[in-house]
């Protein structure tokens, strides 16, 4: 059993540490594919075996219950998008010179490094190494931002540390009390922090402290998730990253640390009752909401338009969890992944599209459509995905959202919320609308001719990336019957229930 | 240790703590700041072997040897080299002056007095009684990090934070566990080599790391 929580986080080290070692060539350039199935295949395994009971391993070091196995499903899912559009989308950065090979070698084994603290992070057992395996993604994806050494990626990386390592600090402010409240409450010295036991001892925590513990942890882990209002890092450094790492950031690494925000709930509700958290949540909601509205109605850069499409997904999920019923909880882990996959769908088309564009303004880019048929539809495709259409599982999810805050006597809030998201609509489509269509932009040809922009024409592992990560989100839309039991467990566990 | 001995200890090391944060608002010099980052560091680990010593914990008196070395040596140390290849030695005039940052420290401390109320009736012993002053630390560095403008200065306010959150964990209970404690001593390490990294870039981009200069990034 032990074996099965150690592959996730073991397998992409491996890949590491042969990046490491033989650098990033066309042998190696493949083996973040391989990790990342692995985990996904060690994600769906776990998710089987955890459907009765939770496992530990490690000496208890490692758990995984069925909200565990579904971040890790959730995380094997887009790091595998992401590594196998990485080799093309890197190819191009070395021919253009914006990276040699020690960039490239450090690009391997920082991303897959990466990759193990996100999986390092669902399966601790204890809030103490969660905290670790968080606070260890900012440092991993640090120069990963500052991939590209412009001005602009040295400011988002140097905000991205300071910000992310400030707020997460709070968060360890909150892990110390909580610590202390749990001592108090006769739990165990060895497993003080361990999730388990924790919601175990709830209703012994004492709730002056616990109520300080969980408002900081709420802060600190929403920081690094991107709500307001610490949100300022997260459009810069999700624009400046490369496109693979944009995708894992936004894809998963909020989600993982949204998790965290998730796991505390469960304990605070039991100690404190419903209402604190409720509170605290809706605030931090609606604020997000707002924020990536307003910030979106005016954008001109379409990468950070997808950074504050995250904001407000983000949003959106903190205003599930605030209405925490069943029917919410389980919308708000399929929304999880349903962003995870069409953002980063998204954020690889945009790699792409800047690779040709030379620019990630809005204006410069014109007709992508007809220059690039399949990179523009992937692109518009995930977008309206984003945008809560149909097929798409973001639909499901955000309606089942909204019906379970209107079941919950939440109707205002989710009123807000709607008039928040129609705001964003209209920004996002009047924003990329003439990016995808129209005529497409000339350069200045030979004389006073102009020939038109060289079409864009991604690799088939690429290509193969943007169509897999859009045709699971569709299926997952039309019918989540293969994720419905583990949905279910994971729901149970977020509502208290072992 | 007579129960006297060890309050007046605790209260020696406690005071210590938060002087040398407040300090840190006085002085504009770098090489200041951190020398008095680093005496803190020192004044951390004698708090935590004083608590060590009276509550006859050795593994306890070994931690504060650790946390010694780091944070009175180690991460002293890094500052220095990144000052030392930094050239500009003295901090910009900050964002709140000294005066003003001074008054601010002031209501900081009354601030944690207030909000770690629940965490001192939970546990009346002399030990919690001091929680507030490690918060109080917190809040300095975060005022720090949010008023300074020379990299370096950002960097001092994060491990102000940093060292508070530390002095709150032994003083509320004996530390975080052990495998929780070393993982966020390796993070603070790494966070501060990665922030030396990013600093020398800044100046091969900007020409300073004076942080003004970091505004293309905005909507």
């Amino acid at each position: 059993m032990t074996v099965l929580l150690l592959v996730p986080p073991v397998l992409p080290l491996l890949a590491a540490g042969l990046h490491a070692v033989f650098g990033w060539r066309r042998g190696t350039a493949w083996l973040g594919v391989l990790a990342s199935a692995g985990l996904l295949g060690a994600g769906i395994a776990l998710a089987a075996s955890v459907s009765s009971r939770p496992r530990t391993g490690l000496d208890g070091f490692l758990r995984a219950d069925a909200l565990s196995a579904y971040m890790v499903i959730v995380i094997g899912a887009v790091a595998l998008l992401a590594s196998l559009a990485a080799p093309s989308y890197l190819a191009a950065e070395k021919a253009e010179g914006h990276a040699t090979d020690a960039d490239l070698r450090r690009y391997g084994m920082l991303s897959q490094a990466f990759v193990a603290a996100m999986a390092l992070a669902v399966l601790a057992a204890s809030l103490g190494i969660l905290w670790v395996a968080v606070e260890a993604t900012t440092i991993l994806t640090a120069f990963l931002v500052g991939f590209r050494r412009t001005r602009n990626a040295t400011e988002a990386a140097w905000k991205y540390v300071v910000i992310c390592s400030a707020g997460i600090a709070l968060a360890f402010l909150g892990v110390v009390l909580l610590h202390f409240a749990a001592r108090h409450a006769h739990v165990p010295e060895a497993g003080a922090l361990d999730w388990a036991s924790l919601v175990r001892h709830a209703d012994g925590l004492d709730a002056g402290v616990t109520r300080i513990a969980v408002a900081l942890l709420v802060l600190g882990f929403g920081t690094k998730a991107g709500l307001a209002p610490m949100h300022a890092w997260l459009p810069d450094a999700h624009s400046q990253a490369p496109a693979p790492v944009s995708a894992l950031m936004s894809g998963v690494l909020l989600s993982v640390a949204f998790y965290a925000v998730l796991r505390v709930r469960v304990i605070a509700d039991a100690a404190l009752g419903a209402g604190f958290t409720r509170t605290l949540l809706l605030i931090v909601a609606l604020a997000s909401l707002a924020v990536a509205a307003s910030l979106l109605l005016a954008q001109r850069d379409y990468k950070r338009l997808l950074a504050y499409s995250s904001i407000e997904h983000m949003g959106l999920l903190a205003l599930g969890t605030a209405i925490g019923t069943p029917l919410a909880l389980t919308a708000v882990l399929l929304h999880v992944l349903g962003h995870g996959l069409a953002k980063s769908v998204a954020f690889l088309a945009s790699g792409f599209v800047h690779q040709a564009v030379g620019s990630s303004r809005i204006e410069a880019a014109r007709g992508l459509l007809t220059r690039g048929p399949l990179v523009a539809g992937c692109f518009g495709a995930g977008l309206l995905a984003l945008l809560g259409f149909p097929p798409f599982s973001l639909f499901a999810s955000e309606l089942g959202i909204f019906r379970a805050g209107f079941d919950a006597g939440l109707g205002w809030a989710v009123g807000i919320a709607l008039a928040l998201l129609a705001v964003v609509l209209a920004g996002i489509a009047a924003r990329t609308g003439r990016m995808l269509l129209g005529a497409p932009s000339r350069q200045p040809g030979p004389g006073a001719a102009t020939i038109p922009a060289a079409p864009i024409r991604p690799a088939v592992s690429a290509a193969l990336a943007l169509l897999l990560g859009l045709a699971a989100c569709a299926a997952l839309g039309v019918t989540a019957w293969p994720l419905d039991s583990l949905l279910n467990h994971a729901a149970a566990v977020l509502e208290g229930r072992p | 240790m007579t129960e006297t001995v060890y309050v007046q200890l605790l209260d020696l090391t406690c005071g210590a703590l938060v002087l040398a944060a407040v300090l840190v608002l006085w002085r504009r010099d770098l090489r200041a700041i951190v020398r008095l980052f680093a005496a803190q560091g020192v004044a951390l680990a004698a708090l935590v072997a004083v608590l060590g010593v009276h509550a006859h914990d050795a593994g306890l008196v070994a931690l504060a040897a650790g946390a010694g070395v780091l944070r009175g040596l180690l991460l002293p140390l890094l500052l220095r080299r990144a000052m030392r290849a930094g050239g500009a030695g003295r901090e910009t005039e900050p964002l709140v002056n000294v005066a003003a940052s001074l008054v601010v420290a002031a209501l900081l401390a009354l601030l944690s007095y207030a909000v770690t109320r629940p965490v001192v009736a939970l546990e009346p012993s002399p030990a919690t009684h001091a929680a507030p002053v490690a918060v109080t630390v917190v809040l300095i560095g975060f005022f720090v990090l949010v008023t300074r403008r020379r990299a370096l200065s950002q960097v001092v306010g994060f491990l102000l934070v940093d060292n508070g959150i530390t002095a709150l964990a032994f003083l509320t209970t004996s530390g975080v566990p052990l495998a929780v404690e070393l993982g966020v001593s390796l993070d603070v390490l790494l966070a501060v080599l990665v922030l030396r990294v990013l600093t020398t870039r800044m100046r091969a981009a900007f020409g300073g790391t004076d942080l003004d200069d970091l505004r293309e990034l905005r909507d």
